[in-house]
């Protein structure tokens, strides 16, 4: 049975030598069109977009856990495959190790997909059912040409399956995925992104569709993994008590803008923003006796398309104000902790 | 208790099993071993094959020379009797088997090329390649069959090669639809879309990923395809735009219409070519809707039935 | 008597292959007017199945035995005319992905009027009426009602199809999974609403998910399913505080809790084939508790006090269970 000790987390390993940190993204803006079909295009409608991501600046360090947390259409899966450059950011930048890979072409980029992996959040979908387990584990390296010689790619891929935990490994090679449990998979897809020694993993909601009595290994695992490998790990989710137990920092976002971010058991205990207060006090508990004080706001999350102009959450906002239509707060730290920053009027006063 | 042991204790029953000798891997004797109809087809079409293949040794007599009788009826010797030139109808068959499903075949594989080649192209890429090959595929399918045939004919001359390539013109537009249809849905299935964040090239994700996905299908499609080329081969050489001097099943059936065997009353050169053609085509279509049936099993499942659940009455109570 | 009995109900499952796969085996509960139930477990753990035997809507590949009582009268029978008397009219359903179910060509009215004309409880104007008042009351602005599915979002729609197993006044309210796929705003909202309409409808509500904390605020009490069976029964508040079954423990523990500093495990192991027989108890090979007679005897879910059902050898031996529990 694996058990985390969730005592304070021990500080990230030092960055690398110059100081960069591993990533580093800055006002970045990626958008989606919105088709308008011939009758709108001949009626002269204005070309829509949905503001995907919408001004986001953070940074990871090697090492380090961030998780990424909001509702469905925050932005948050987008943020990530923008970093990855799986889509084109509209502007921003976005820096590995110090250098920008924002316009990069896709061609230059190819031999840097060795250092920044990503696990998908559908374990079932993920892996070719028509490639056994020691295939899907030894595709990066055929891909890259890394270790050639069947030997020397075979020793890889046992290396990688052992450190997934998916012992003994010669057991798992041969199966098929459809062999496998949902966990089992999640291992081998987490096997496959470690062989190339990835730098940044980006993990999508990576147990979202595991049950519960095995999402506890999974993530253990990538704890374990980024810290003996000294990799930083972006960690998407919809799970606010995931991230609570899991990461270093969390970053809530609402409607494509980061609104609170900071050190997971500052930004849990001590909520800073009006939509994170709202959505800690809706996470139901455990344990029956804990009474709930929820605060249910009304609606539903806006549109991407339709961003409310001022402070983006102001329709929805329990303690709204006046100056929060107009005004599109910053990240600003919280007084008494620079690590902790929210974008909210109401911080420092 | 070291962090191993949540996995380990993972491998079941199931696991501790060598790994199975193909597993997904063939799928097409999956089908042909669960699917009655599949069996009979594909025996149907290797039964013709064979016989084409062995040709040489087992034609009775020469499919050119003349060894009786106009419209000699059945005997011992010649058990489907003489054509209008006296020449062995067994012999015809099956020297006009070999020239049929050759050109069938052929006329297949250039369709098959071309629409599949055009269907990933347009499938994988999309955007304006996408519209421009659909819409040339449009154009295809939208020009009358007949006219293009008989256009082509005579501008080229009739010749099997010529006939092949015109049934191949008819026929690549449905399997370049299928393929694109098929390779923009794998296309967007998260394996694939991973395997480009792996930065594979998009060679290898074609080649490794999409086509052994939607190979079955396609395999479906292309034995499919080889009934309608036979049918047309038929057809069009019916409509005098094969070779003359060519002996296909076409022909056969061609030279008695002409040469007035049925109102001479010789069934025996007409129908048995026919009955060839029939069957190449059944067996064709049963085998192809079997691997299409086995790659759908939502077909098997059917939501109407009449039938219910079974409901297990309780057994008598036992006394005392 | 109860509103709903459940006597030990069994269902099998006919596969391709010919095996068969014994999804529920031997269960029992009692549901009373304006009881939440939760029905938690895993995927597999049968909990579906068995809301699905509650309606008769199970595939002809399945074979029941058992019985189910509704109001005194048995509906565990494949005569459609019995089963018809009672689906959507005594109990009925929001389905797993409900909100995904909805007929796109018909306005959400439409699909709210439907039950009740085909099942006789209201027509024409009459019927309309209600659906508005339905509307109203899953909080749905009423002139949405003309509306079609796709321009809602997936709360409302979610909200549509409580709408519509409300239409004919049940008093069995069977939930699967109704929040699974949204966000947890929207489910805080949904949650809140089910709450009310059990309250103001005097519903019987059971709800199934395999999220222990949704049931934790919802339901007063639960069963825990594994492997087909039920393993524990009781008051949330027990089930949490002092769990009598292994696998009701290390769930809880499994879950991460928001602002707790526990240890977050998980549960080594898969659960047990269910198309071969299980000998002994189902869970030993997973269980930290397991000893001897676990491998050999398969518990039986025992009462151990008036609310509480428990299927674990630990609660016969107080000495090897140690603080009397598991």
């Amino acid at each position: 049975m694996s058990r985390v000790q969730a005592d304070p987390r021990t500080p990230p390993t030092a960055n690398d030598s110059d100081g960069a940190p591993l990533l580093e993204v800055t006002d970045l803006f990626a958008t989606y069109p919105v088709r308008r079909g011939i009758v709108g295009a001949l009626k002269r409608e204005r070309r829509r977009v949905v503001r995907a991501v919408d001004g986001v600046t953070f940074s990871l360090d090697r090492g380090e856990m961030l998780a990424l947390v909001g509702e469905s259409g925050c932005g948050k899966t987008t943020t990530a495959k923008a970093v990855l450059r799986l889509i084109d950011p509209v502007s921003g930048t976005i820096r590995l190790s110090g250098r920008d890979i924002t316009t990069t072409p896709q061609r230059q980029l190819r031999p840097l997909r060795k250092t920044m992996q990503m696990i998908y959040q559908d374990p079932y979908e993920s892996l070719d059912p028509r490639f056994r387990v020691s295939q899907v584990v030894e595709e990066p390296l055929a891909i890259h040409g890394e270790h050639r010689g069947r030997g020397a790619r075979h020793g890889q891929v046992v290396d990688a399956l052992t450190r997934a935990e998916l012992t003994p490994p010669e057991l798992f090679a041969d199966r098929y995925p459809h062999e496998l449990s949902g966990g089992q998979r999640q291992r081998v897809a987490i096997a496959a992104s470690l062989v190339l020694g990835p730098e940044l993993l980006v993990a999508d909601e990576p147990v979202s569709m595991l049950d519960v009595s095995v999402r506890a290994g999974i993530l253990t695992l990538l704890d374990r993994l980024r810290r003996e490998n000294d990799m930083g790990v972006l960690m998407i989710t919809h799970d606010l008590s995931t991230a609570a137990h899991f990461a270093d920092r969390i970053a809530v976002m609402y409607l494509g803008r980061i609104v609170e971010e900071g050190p997971a058991r500052k930004v849990i205990e001590d909520p800073q923003h009006p939509y994170t207060k709202a959505l800690l006090s809706v996470v139901p508990r455990r344990d029956p006796r804990e009474r709930l004080a929820p605060q249910i706001l009304r609606g539903e999350t806006p549109n991407p398309i339709d961003v409310p102009a001022g402070c983006r959450f102001h329709p929805r906002c329990p303690v709204v104000r006046d100056e929060c239509r107009a005004t599109d707060p910053e990240l600003r730290p919280v007084p008494g902790a620079p690590d902790h920053r929210a974008a909210c009027v109401l911080i420092g006063t | 208790m070291g962090m191993r042991t949540d996995v380990t204790d993972d491998i079941g029953e199931e696991l501790k099993r060598p790994a199975p000798h193909r597993g997904r891997r063939n799928w097409f004797w999956r089908v042909i071993s669960e699917s009655t109809q599949a069996k009979v087809g594909l025996g149907v079409l290797l039964f013709f094959i064979a016989i084409a293949l062995l040709a040489p040794w087992i034609m009775p007599y020469d499919p050119r020379t003349s060894v009786g009788e106009p419209y000699e009826p059945p005997s011992w010797e010649h058990p489907l009797g003489l054509d209008d030139g006296g020449v062995d109808m067994v012999s015809l068959l099956i020297q006009g088997g070999r020239v049929s499903l050759v050109v069938g075949f052929a006329a297949t594989l250039v369709a098959v090329l071309i629409g599949g080649g055009i269907g990933i192209i347009a499938g994988y890429f999309g955007g304006w390649s996408d519209s421009l090959l659909m819409r040339i595929t449009d154009y295809f399918l939208v020009i009358p069959d007949l006219p293009l045939a008989i256009v082509v004919a005579a501008v080229w001359g009739p010749s099997l090669s010529h006939l092949i390539f015109v049934i191949a013109l008819l026929l690549w537009t449905t399997t370049a639809r299928i393929v694109r249809a098929q390779v923009k849905s794998v296309r967007e299935r998260v394996y694939v879309r991973r395997a480009g964040s792996l930065g594979a090239s998009d060679l290898r994700i074609v080649f490794r990923h999409v086509l052994p996905q939607i190979g079955p299908l396609l395999a479906a499609n292309v034995v499919l395809t080889v009934a309608v080329a036979i049918f047309d081969e038929t057809a069009l050489t019916f409509l005098g735009l094969g070779d003359p001097t060519a002996i296909t099943w076409g022909s056969i059936i061609t030279f008695a219409f002409l040469r007035t065997a049925i109102s001479a009353g010789a069934w025996w050169a007409v129908i048995p070519a026919g009955l060839c053609v029939a069957f190449v085509i059944m067996g064709c279509f049963w085998l192809g809707q079997a691997i299409e049936d086995a790659l759908n099993p939502r077909l098997k499942v059917s939501y109407l039935s009449t039938r219910s659940f079974r409901v297990l009455k309780p057994s008598a109570p036992e006394d005392g | 008597m109860s509103l709903l009995e459940v006597r030990d109900l069994h269902v099998w499952f006919d596969r391709p292959g010919g095996e068969r796969l014994h999804a529920v085996q031997g269960v029992s509960l009692d549901l009373d007017a304006g009881d939440r139930m939760g029905l938690v477990g895993e995927s597999g753990c049968g909990k579906t199945t068995i809301v699905l035997s509650l309606l008769g809507l199970l595939p002809p590949s399945a074979t029941v035995a058992g019985d189910v009582r509704f109001e005194g009268e048995s509906i565990l029978v494949d005569d459609e005319e019995t089963l018809q008397l009672h689906r959507w009219t005594g109990i009925s359903m929001v389905f797993q992905g409900a909100m995904n179910a909805l007929n796109p060509v018909k306005t959400v009215e439409t699909q709210i009027v439907e039950p009740m004309e085909f099942h006789g409880t209201a027509e024409g104007a009459d019927a309309r009426r209600r659906a508005g008042e339905l509307l109203e009351l899953v909080g749905i602005p009423t002139d949405a009602g003309a509306r079609y599915p796709h321009e809602f979002s997936g709360g409302m729609r979610q909200r549509a199809a409580l709408a519509m197993a409300l239409a004919c006044d049940p008093k069995v309210l069977l939930a699967d999974e109704p929040t699974t796929a949204l966000d947890v705003m929207v489910q805080a909202q949904i949650l809140e609403l089910l709450v009310a309409l059990a309250k103001e409808l005097g519903l019987a509500l059971v709800l199934v998910t395999h999220d222990l904390p949704v049931v934790a605020q919802v339901c007063d009490r639960a069963a825990v399913m594994y492997a087909g069976e039920i393993v524990e029964t009781g008051p949330m508040d027990l089930l949490f505080h002092a769990p009598r079954h292994p696998y009701t423990r290390l769930l809880f523990a499994a879950t991460p809790g928001l602002h707790g500093q526990d240890e977050v495990v998980s549960i080594p192991g898969t659960p047990p084939r269910l198309d071969r027989e299980i000998v002994g108890c189902p869970f030993h090979p997973r269980c930290d508790r397991a000893f001897d007679r676990c491998r050999v005897e398969r518990p039986e879910l025992r009462w151990l006090s008036e609310h509480r059902r428990a299927a674990c050898h630990l609660n016969d031996e107080p000495a090897v269970a140690g603080r009397g529990g598991a």
